[in-house]
């Protein structure tokens, strides 16, 4: 099987910071890859070069098999790939609502819509509504509340909610649950499943490693820049993988391979 | 020993209709606060009828009438075009000094080129118009593109314009006659109409328009809503799916666009073309956007507050003069209102902390 997105030899310095090292990656189709390491490991710029945000300097991104480069998020998004940030790139000041049709705005049908270009508020609020509610974010009392009045935990719900409505080829979850309660973080787990048994393949990074092993296919372990191994979840135990990671242990030949 | 899940099970029982709470008692002070926070344009509004209200109880009908209620409209006509341009780019979390510069340059094209290369005034005019919108854009290219800092870029743009309008013009006025003679349609927004006692010009009808269609532009179109979103949070706006730059250019070309305008507008009230006019347009529009209740941080705030600013400063001077105090009361109770209107922002802003 090929995989959906693909990357090669990866490399992004900031000054003399090397971020990735001649990183590998695949993720392939319909399934869950999680992405594991330490902080300062290099998964938040992986992820980015992935999704458009950081423009690598030496290597290659594959999508479907075919050579992308994404000069932007907004090519990476329209190539179907949609990522929710760690810091969740809403506004504060708008509304939910605004927040989650930003770029991709509904416009009244007919005249309204074509000449005035007037937005369909009603449309966005229903369809922003129902995806709240899918999540299980009860506690979100108005639509129409600015994002600013939400707790953190609610800001990051509505942030999931956004990729999960629109993400049609790769979904990238840059920790999802960190600031979520039990409840919401139990809904975004499901929701994982669901999207994934939509045939959507997810990237998940997280540090929450009973979350990790509890959805994840395959499990790539980062460390210095570049991809140490890949390993099952089923066929190891939650200690090898943070043994990995922190460089404790290092990983038998084959699966540095795999 | 129970699966290392088991907690979540004990949120099966939970209730899913979304949440409401009974707000109890809110006291007048509190449902105010949040009013204001939810149309920040209502507090220039307020300041705005309470002073009408006030130099007319101390006026009676010398200022309440509707001849003087209209000279205000007139009189505010250039700085509420100008302010909406200026509150366009402080939306965006910038700045633009180059406004002033750009009108007057703007209006010496029309004139010149009609008057010296004979050209019809309508296609003057379209020169004029296209030369403030190349300003702006020139402003938004170094802002987006180059990422300098707006106060910098327009900055410089006000010397290098101002300069340039100088050069080109050589310090030559076109006179008014010249202009009524020959070419009428560069004086078109200082033709007046009368409704009873109310004398009102194109211009200010041409103001109340652009009000009108920037405020619906700004909370109805997906475009205005990419303005408030590069004012907020540019980053994010840009993470989401906003193309930034895209907004930032067509902000600052349409600041320049309308500033032409305002340079044709600034024609038909002074009658005449000349490169000195139009000096304190920069500080006066940022005063009306700043009394308006727009953050200067960008983000917030409405064109509709930036007119009722432009006016409050229109009601003071008329008021005052008309009371026959010296016009330093006048810059003296703006500078107050100034101060006032950025405290009151921050109590506004408190509630969303």
């Amino acid at each position: 099987m090929e995989p959906i997105l693909k990357g090669r030899g990866l490399v992004k310095r900031y000054g003399r910071v090397t971020a990735l090292d001649h990183c590998d990656f695949e993720l392939m189709p319909g399934e869950i890859l999680a992405v594991i390491g330490d902080n300062g490991a290099g998964k938040s710029t992986l992820i980015k070069a992935l999704s458009g945000a950081v423009i690598p300097d030496e290597g290659t991104v594959e999508l479907d098999g075919k050579p992308i480069n994404f000069h932007s998020p907004i090519d990476a998004r329209e190539a179907g790939i949609e990522t929710v940030y760690q810091t969740l790139a809403m506004s504060p000041a708008l509304s939910i609502a605004d927040n989650m049709f930003m770029g991709r705005e509904l416009r009244k049908p007919g005249w309204r819509g074509q000449v005035l270009r007037q937005l369909d508020r009603a449309r966005m609020e229903t369809m922003a509504r129902e995806k709240l509610n899918d999540l299980g974010l009860m506690t979100i009392q108005n639509i129409n509340q600015a994002v600013e009045t939400l707790s953190g935990g609610q800001r990051q719900g509505v942030a999931v909610a956004r990729a999960a409505a629109f993400g049609s080829k790769v979904i990238i979850l840059d920790e999802p649950t960190a600031a979520l309660g039990v409840k919401e973080s139990r809904r975004v787990l499901e929701l994982i499943q669901d999207v994934k048994s939509r045939g959507i393949p997810i990237i998940l990074i997280s540090h929450n490693m009973p979350h990790v092993f509890e959805v994840a296919d395959r499990i790539h372990v980062h460390r210095l820049g570049k991809r140490l191994c890949v390993i099952d979840p089923k066929q190891h135990e939650m200690s090898d993988a943070v043994a990995y990671m922190t460089g404790a242990k290092e990983p038998e030949q084959e699966m540095s391979v795999a | 020993m129970s699966t290392p899940q088991s907690y979540e099970a004990a949120v099966t029982g939970s209730p899913d209709q979304v949440a409401e709470f009974d707000q109890g008692h809110q006291s007048f002070i509190q449902r105010l606060q949040h009013a204001l926070h939810v149309t920040p344009s209502l507090v220039p509004l307020i300041v705005l009828i309470l002073s009408i209200v006030t130099f007319g109880a101390l006026l009676g009908s010398k200022f309440f009438s509707p001849f003087a209620l209209t000279l205000i409209l007139q009189q505010v006509a250039i700085v509420g075009i100008v302010a909406s341009a200026q509150s366009l780019v402080i939306l965006t979390a910038g700045i633009d000094l180059s406004v002033g510069a750009i009108m007057v340059l703007s209006s010496v094209v029309m004139g010149q080129f009609t008057f010296r290369y004979g050209l019809p005034p309508a296609l003057g005019v379209a020169c004029g118009l296209m030369c403030g919108a190349a300003c702006g854009f020139v402003n938004g290219w170094l802002v987006a593109r180059m990422k300098l800092p707006p106060f910098i870029v327009t900055l410089g743009m006000w010397q290098i314009v101002l300069a340039g309008n100088f050069l080109y013009s050589a310090n030559e006025t076109i006179r008014s006659q010249e202009i009524s003679a020959e070419a009428p349609f560069l004086q078109f927004f200082g033709e007046k109409f009368k409704i009873g006692g109310a004398v009102f010009t194109y211009g200010v009808l041409f103001m109340v328009l652009l009000v009108l269609i920037l405020a619906y532009v700004l909370r109805h179109t997906a475009w205005g809503r990419h303005v408030y979103a590069v004012g907020d949070d540019k980053e994010a706006a840009e993470l989401s799916g906003v193309n930034t730059d895209k907004v930032l250019i067509s902000v600052y070309m349409l600041s320049g666009l309308i500033c032409a305008f305002a340079g044709w507008a600034l024609i038909g009230r002074i009658g005449s073309v000349s490169p000195t006019s139009g000096q304190l347009a920069n500080i006066e529009s940022i005063t009306a956007v700043v009394i308006g209740g727009i953050s200067l941080f960008g983000g917030r705030g409405s064109v509709l507050g930036t007119f009722f600013g432009a006016l409050i400063v229109g009601v003071f001077t008329l008021g005052l003069r008309l009371l026959g105090a010296d016009a330093q009361w006048t810059y003296l109770l703006i500078g107050v209102l100034i101060i006032a209107a950025v405290a009151v922002d921050q109590w506004i802003r408190k509630v969303s902390v």
